[in-house]
C-alpha cells in the first residue's frame, strides 16, 4: 500500500476538517478572551471566566446531576448492549434483521417524539412528577442503539472458534463468557461505556422535557445562553466539556478500533 | 414451534416445567439467543411502544385549562388540516421538511468526496482521519450549534472580523436568525452521520471490480459513474435517512439560530406542550409529523428501488 496522495481530494479533506473544527475551536479561543463580547478584535488573555465558572453553585449542582445520570445510564445501556450484541452475533436468531431494526429505531425517529411520549405517560397519564428516573429512561433509549452497534462490530471482529474451543476444553458457558468472551470484548465494552456516557452527558432534549427539580448540565447551559453577560462563563464551561469529551471519545474510538481489522469494522 | 412443545412433553411428565424449559433451551439455539436478547428487547420495546401509545391516546383528547378530557375526539386532527382558518401547522411542517431536505442534500454532497478520499486515497493513518472526523460529533451538540450563533451573530465572529479588517462598515444582518443559518448549522452538526455510512459502502467495494473496469477500457470518470457510484448507493441511502429523519424534528438548532422565519415543527410541538398548554394538540402534531416523515421515506425508498431495479 502506498502513501496518501496529495491531490485535490486531499485538499478537500483538509478543508472539510477545518469546516468541522472551526466552530469548536472558536469557543475555546473566546473563553480565554477577557472581553465581555464574543467579537473580534480579541482583548487580552484571561482566565477570569474559568474562575467565575468554578465558583458557580448552580453549575456544580447540574454537573453532579449529569455525572450521576451519565454513570447509571452508561452501565445499564452497556449491559443491555452486550446481551443484545452477543445474541445477534453468536446465535442462530430467526428474525435477526427485524430485531436489530427495532432496537436501532431511536436512531431514526426524532428524539422529540420519544421525549414528549415519555412525558405524556409520566405526567399526563400516570400523574407522576418528571424526575431523574424519567431522564434516565429517555437516555437509555438513546444509548442502547449506540452500545449495540459498537459491540456488534467488536464481537464480529474476533473468532467464534475461540469460544467453541473453550467449551470443547470443558469450561461451561459462564466460565467461557468470563474467561474468553469478556476479555476479548473488553475494548468494545469500554468504548460503549464511554460513548454512552458522553451521549447522556450531552443530551439536551430528553432532559429538557423530562427533568423535574434537578436539571442536567446541558439544560443549565441552555438556560444560560439567553443572558449575554453569562456568555463568556458558558464558553469557559463549554471549553472544559469539549476538552474532556474530546479526550474520552478519542480514547473510546481508539479502544473500539484497536485490534480489529479496519476493513471489518464497519459499524458507525 | 410445534416441535418444541412435542419434544418438551416427555420431561414435563417427569420433572416439571423448569426441566422442560432447560431441555428446550439445550436443544434450540434460537431459543437461547432470544433468551439472551429478551432483556434488551423488552426494555427497548417498553420505552418505545408505551410512549408512542401515550402519544396516540393523548392526540384524541381535549385540553380543558389544566385538565385533560379523555373523551375521544378527532378535532385536533381537524384543526391541523383546517388550512382555511389556521394554516400554521402545515406551513411549519412543510417548511421543516424542506429545510431538512436541503440540509440532507448539502450534507450528502459534501460528505461524499470526504468519504471517497478516506476510502480510496488514505492508506496510512486511516484510524487518525476517522477519529478526527468522528470525535467532534460526540462532543456537545448544544455548544456546536451555539458556536454558529457566535459566528453568524450581529456582533459575531464574521461581522466583527470583517469590520476590524475594514471590509465592511456595518454588520451584515442577514447572517443569523433565518432558515439559511439553520441549514448551515444542521449541515455542520450532522456531517458525520453521512460521511461514515458512505465511507463504509465505498470501503466494501471489491477493488478487483475497479481493475476490471479499467482493463475493459473505462476511463476513470466512466469507471466512477458505472462502478463506484452505483455500488456506493446503499451508503448514500443510509446517509440520507440518518440525516433527514432526525433533523425534521430538531428543535435546539432552530431555537438558537433560526429566528422567527427559521422555526420548525419541533419548536411548535415544544410550545404546545409548554407555553401554549395544549398537549393533546402537540401530540397530534407530532403524530402528523411522524406520518409525513414515514410517507416521504417510503416514496424515497420506492423511487430508489425502482431505479435500481430498472438498471439491473
Amino acid at each position: 500500500m502506498g502513501k496518501t496522495k496529495y491531490d485535490a481530494l486531499f485538499i478537500y479533506g483538509i478543508l472539510y476538517l477545518i469546516f468541522i473544527y472551526t466552530p469548536v475551536l472558536l469557543i475555546v479561543l473566546f473563553s480565554f478572551n477577557s472581553g465581555q463580547y464574543v467579537a473580534f478584535p480579541l482583548k487580552e488573555l484571561s482566565f477570569k471566566w474559568y474562575a467565575e465558572m468554578v465558583n458557580n453553585p448552580g453549575l456544580t449542582k447540574a454537573l453532579g446531576v449529569s455525572l450521576r445520570i451519565g454513570a447509571f445510564v452508561s452501565v445499564v445501556s452497556t449491559i443491555l448492549g452486550v446481551l443484545a450484541a452477543k445474541a445477534v452475533t453468536r446465535y442462530y436468531l430467526p428474525g435477526r434483521a427485524a430485531v436489530t431494526f427495532v432496537i436501532m429505531l431511536p436512531l431514526v425517529i426524532p428524539t422529540i417524539v420519544f421525549a414528549i411520549g415519555l412525558l405524556i405517560i409520566l405526567a399526563k397519564i400516570m400523574g407522576l412528577q418528571p424526575s431523574t428516573w424519567s431522564i434516565i429512561a429517555g437516555h437509555i433509549l438513546l444509548c442502547v442503539p449506540f452500545s449495540m452497534a459498537v459491540l456488534i462490530s467488536r464481537l464480529q471482529g474476533f473468532d467464534k472458534n475461540l469460544e467453541e474451543a473453550s467449551l470443547d476444553l470443558g469450561e461451561n458457558a459462564w466460565q467461557t463468557f468470563w474467561r474468553v468472551t469478556f476479555p476479548l470484548a473488553m475494548p468494545g465494552i469500554v468504548a460503549s461505556f464511554l460513548l454512552c456516557f458522553t451521549t447522556s452527558f450531552d443530551e439536551y432534549l430528553m432532559a429538557a422535557f423530562l427533568s423535574g427539580n434537578e436539571t442536567t448540565l446541558p439544560v443549565y447551559i441552555y438556560s444560560q445562553l439567553r443572558f449575554p453577560q453569562k456568555l463568556p462563563g458558558t464558553l469557559a464551561l463549554g471549553s472544559c466539556i469539549l476538552v474532556v469529551s474530546f479526550v474520552i471519545v478519542t480514547f473510546a474510538e481508539w479502544m473500539r478500533r484497536r485490534g480489529v481489522n479496519p476493513d471489518q469494522n464497519l459499524g458507525i | 414451534m410445534v416441535s418444541v412443545t412435542e419434544r418438551a412433553q416427555a420431561p414435563v411428565a417427569r420433572g416439571g416445567l423448569w426441566i422442560a424449559f432447560k431441555t428446550a433451551l439445550h436443544r434450540h439455539e434460537s431459543l437461547r439467543g432470544y433468551l439472551l436478547l429478551s432483556p434488551t428487547l423488552l426494555v427497548m420495546l417498553a420505552l418505545m411502544i408505551i410512549p408512542l401509545l401515550g402519544l396516540v391516546v393523548l392526540s384524541f383528547c381535549t385540553q380543558i385549562y389544566f385538565d385533560i378530557d379523555y373523551t375521544p375526539t378527532i378535532k385536533n386532527y381537524v384543526a391541523i388540516f383546517d388550512v382555511a382558518n389556521n394554516p400554521i401547522y402545515l406551513v411549519l411542517l412543510f417548511r421543516s421538511i424542506l429545510m431538512s431536505l436541503t440540509t440532507t442534500f448539502f450534507v450528502v454532497i459534501t460528505a461524499y468526496p470526504m468519504a471517497y478520499f478516506l476510502a480510496f486515497r488514505v492508506f496510512r493513518g486511516k484510524l487518525i482521519w476517522l477519529i478526527l472526523i468522528t470525535v467532534p460529533f460526540w462532543t456537545s451538540y448544544l455548544l456546536r450549534v451555539f458556536a454558529w450563533k457566535i459566528i453568524l451573530g450581529f456582533q459575531g465572529v464574521i461581522n466583527s472580523g470583517l469590520i476590524s479588517l475594514g471590509i465592511i462598515k456595518n454588520p451584515l444582518e442577514f447572517l443569523l436568525y433565518n432558515p439559511t443559518a439553520v441549514v448551515i448549522t444542521l449541515t455542520h452538526a450532522w456531517a458525520a452521520f453521512a460521511i461514515l455510512p458512505i465511507y463504509v459502502s465505498l470501503e466494501k467495494i471489491d477493488r478487483s471490480l475497479l481493475e476490471a473496469a479499467t482493463d475493459l477500457g473505462d476511463t476513470p470518470r466512466e469507471r466512477f459513474w458505472r462502478v463506484t457510484f452505483p455500488l456506493s448507493l446503499p451508503g448514500m441511502i443510509a446517509a440520507t435517512l440518518l440525516v433527514f429523519i432526525p433533523t425534521v424534528g430538531d428543535y435546539v438548532t432552530p431555537s438558537l439560530v433560526g429566528g422567527t422565519s427559521g422555526i420548525m415543527i419541533g419548536n411548535l410541538i415544544q410550545s404546545l406542550f409548554g407555553k401554549a398548554n395544549n398537549a393533546p394538540l402537540g401530540a397530534a402534531v407530532s403524530i402528523v409529523m411522524m406520518l409525513a416523515i414515514t410517507l416521504i421515506v417510503c416514496v424515497f425508498l420506492g423511487a430508489v428501488g425502482r431505479r435500481r431495479w430498472k438498471q439491473s
